[in-house]
Order: structure tokens, then sequence, then C-alpha cells
């Protein structure tokens, strides 16, 4: 099972960074950031074989593609600025954390507003038919 | 690539920590530094390549270009 290596990946890093993080917290920061790499590089295998089957589905059901894709899109930009913007936390930089999320909420409505005019041409072209 | 990158970096962070209070008890504060910034750098350039290859991860699994 996975999950256990995973769960004793976590533990053992956390004790490393009680110990280095008297002496040299930089040191402890690159610790947790390599911590949080190597759980994602556990589980993005399976993740990647999900995604995989949601398009299957996506493409069977004869939707449109690129919804689906910018969907997809909004949750990358929002893992890696979390990823980001919780090591800024941890390493006592709240400020800067903050701003990389607004950045990310910012990217992400840009990607999603063609997807936003696309519903109001839809509910406009609905309205003057009636 | 593993969990053992998770051990040097424990290694050298506390080999840096010993060499760091060894120097400051013989009075050599400026070498000191040096060898703590000497093992941010190393570690550093491991971690690196680490980033970079988890963005290109996330790059090619959810489509961003």
């Amino acid at each position: 099972m996975e999950i256990f290596q995973i769960v004793s990946i976590g533990m053992i890093a956390t004790i490393i960074i009680l110990i280095l993080k008297k002496q040299n917290p930089e040191l402890a920061t690159l610790v947790s950031i390599v911590v949080g790499i190597l759980i994602f590089m556990f589980v993005i295998g399976k993740f990647s074989t999900n995604i995989s089957e949601i398009m299957r589905m996506v493409n069977q059901s004869r939707l449109e593609n690129v919804y689906v894709m910018t969907v997809f899109k909004v949750v990358g930009i929002a893992y890696i600025a979390e990823f980001a913007s919780q090591i800024c936390k941890d390493a006592g930089e709240d400020s800067i954390g903050k701003k990389i999320e607004l950045a990310g909420k910012i990217i992400i409505m840009n990607l999603s507003i063609p997807i936003l005019t696309a519903l109001m041409d839809i509910i406009l072209h609905i309205m003057n038919e009636i | 690539m593993g969990i053992d990158i998770l051990f040097k970096i424990a290694a050298i962070g506390i080999l840096v920590t010993v060499l760091n209070q060894v120097l400051l008890k013989a009075g050599r504060e400026e070498i000191a530094m040096m060898v703590t910034i000497s093992g941010i750098v190393i570690v550093l350039l491991m971690v690196v390549n680490l980033i970079n290859n988890l963005f290109n991860n996330v790059k090619s699994i959810f489509q961003l270009y």
C-alpha cells in the first residue's frame, strides 16, 4: 500500500525538520519542499490515469473538450499556487504567500472568463428568442 | 530519485551544524558563515532539479502551456 510509504515519509521528514530547525531553518524549509514534491510524485501516477479516464468519458459524451481542459488547467494552477503559498507561510512569510494566492486567483479568473462569456452568449440568445 | 534525498539533506544539515559550532568555538566566525552558506547552496542545487521536475510534471498532466 502506498499510503504507508507516504505516511512514513511524512513522519521521517517531520523529525528531520525538527532536528534541523533550531540550527539552520533554511535547510528545514528546503526539506519541507522536498517532502511536498516526493509525496506529489507518489500520487501523480494514479492521478494521471484518472485524468485520462475522465477525458475518455468526455469524448464519449461529446461534450466540448475545451471546458474540461479549462477545469484541469485551473486545478493545476491552484495546486502550484497553494504549494508555494503554504511553503512561504511555513517559513514565516505570510504576506508573500497571500500574494502568490492572489496571483493564482487572477490567472484562474483569466482562464475562466471565456466559459463565462459563452454562458452569457447562450443566455442572451435564449432571451432574444423569447 | 526517492527518499534518499531527504536523508542526504538531513546529513548535510547536521554536518553543517557541527562544523558551525566547532568553528564558532575556535573563534572563526567568518569561516562558519561560509560553511553555512555553502551547505545551503549545495542543498539548493539538489532541490532545484526536483522543483523543475515537479513543474514539468504538473504542466504535462494538467496541460498547462
